[in-house]
């Protein structure tokens, strides 16, 4: 069923921009047409390249947003987990718990 | 000329033909029941024949127009056969390209992860230095658990039957304490531990007292963590009044659908709203989504915070067996997204 869901109806994640609309839903509590448009304004792309894994994987890539890693498209060197959402607190204007507390416990 | 009969599914999952028309008159019965029940306006004619299209058709799967997909969150979400949480979550963030994810414990109730609340803060804050997608950290309020034998409080569900009004009331104001502190507990440990918000999954199960004790953990926690995400997801249409008399600044809850459960949560502080609509299994999958989107709809005219249907197995149009069939999943989940213009699901 999740896989039902994601492929019906789901933004994809981080293949696509899903994440980061989800971000500004959580933290902001901003509703889908407001959280879209924020995320595209500071990408710099059209709502549609959000939802679009081609678009976005270029884009995140240019970004260092974190991406998708399988044997055919690995990207050692690029920021991932901890060291993308460095970069997508400072991308979205967001203050990421977990960012925060890693900035702490690291004497950042 | 007789008419083509399509497959399609009951409530109950089982699979069934109907002609259009028959579909058509499911879905009008739907909708005018939902209407008559939460006293709100059904379905308009573009509706209803938006929503005769998605399942007069015999297609396996379905899905929303290209650009218009939504956020999906999940409420425990992952197989728990993978192995590890860890392995689950990456697995939920690389295969399935969930959007948000949720980190659950197979006792999922606040009551229990208060017990081992440092081994889930542990897998948090792993979980948070391999992924890049946010993530939740889910449970369910389970008011029930705080009454004998379980918990501490007289047990209401017993003193009822026996017609002990004033004692009930008063177990249940008893466990409602106790819960809200072990929500509270339970979050800022989670929130300290680095995750990116809270989810109260199934919230109203025990009735009024459930969301009431919901509604003041939220209201606490968002006073504590300002941009922490907070999904507040409910059990079923109908807030059941258990006690009767609670209220939430000075709104009855008893008795609250949709639309007020949602002005309820997003003023205790919540940024995501969940609104969940039971399954009659003797109707048709069609009937079900005209019932629920009917009752769903007024949230989206009134709602300041993203709205997600729970479209879990049993609710807002999917069947309630353990594995439902992939044409009804999708066909709620487009309906949703296409008719009520939700946020997520």
């Amino acid at each position: 069923m999740d896989v039902t869901h994601a492929l019906a109806a789901g933004m994809g994640g981080i293949r696509t921009a899903g994440d980061l609309v989800a971000r500004m839903q959580m933290s902001r509590g901003m509703r889908l047409k407001e959280a879209k448009e924020y995320v595209a304004g500071r990408l710099g792309c059209t709502v549609r390249d959000l939802s679009d894994s081609y678009a976005m994987e270029q884009l995140r890539g240019e970004l260092g947003l974190g991406r998708i890693l399988d044997h055919s498209n690995l990207h050692p060197g690029a920021p991932t987990a901890m060291a993308a959402k460095f970069r997508i607190a400072e991308l979205l204007g967001l203050r990421i718990n977990c960012v925060e507390r890693f900035r702490e416990m690291a004497g950042l | 000329m007789t008419e083509l009969r399509v497959p399609t599914r009951m409530g109950d999952g089982s699979r069934v033909e109907r002609t259009r028309s028959e579909l058509r008159a499911d879905i009008e019965a739907g909708t005018a029941e939902g209407a008559r029940r939460a006293k709100c306006p059904p379905l308009d004619a573009d509706e209803l024949d938006h929503l005769l299209d998605i399942y007069a058709s015999p297609a396996s799967f379905t899905a929303v127009d290209i650009g218009e997909q939504v956020v999906l969150s999940c409420d425990g979400g992952g197989s728990k056969m993978t192995g590890t949480d860890l392995q689950d979550l990456l697995e939920s963030e690389q295969r399935l390209g969930q959007d948000i994810l949720e980190l659950w414990h197979i006792e999922y109730s606040y009551k229990a992860i208060k017990t081992i609340l440092p081994f889930q803060q542990q897998v948090m804050q792993n979980a948070q230095l391999m992924l890049t997608a946010p993530i939740q950290y889910g449970a369910q309020p389970n008011l029930a658990f705080y009454s004998k034998p379980d918990g501490p409080a007289e047990n209401w569900f017993e003193l009822l039957p026996q017609g002990r009004i004033a004692e009930s009331r008063a177990a249940v104001e008893e466990a409602m304490e106790h819960a809200t502190r072990d929500f509270v507990y339970v979050s800022d440990g989670m929130m300290e531990a680095g995750a990116d918000g809270m989810d109260f999954d199934t919230t109203g199960g025990a009735g009024d007292a459930d969301l009431l004790s919901t509604l003041r953990a939220v209201e606490q926690i968002r006073r504590t963590w300002p941009e922490a995400g907070i999904e507040l997801g409910m059990a079923g249409e109908f807030v059941i009044g258990v006690h009767g008399e609670l209220e939430w600044k000075g709104r009855r809850l008893a008795g609250m659908w949709p639309k007020e459960q949602l002005e309820v949560a997003q003023e205790a502080g919540a940024t995501i709203f969940g609104p969940a609509v039971n399954i009659r299994a003797s109707q048709s999958c069609a009937w079900n989504a005209a019932f629920a989107l009917t009752v769903v709809k007024p949230c989206m005219e009134v709602a300041r915070i993203p709205v997600h249907p729970n479209v879990g197995q049993g609710v807002c149009g999917v069947p309630v067996n353990g594995y439902p069939g992939e044409d009804a999943s999708s066909r709620a989940a487009k309906a949703c997204v296409e008719i009520l213009r939700c946020d997520g699901l």
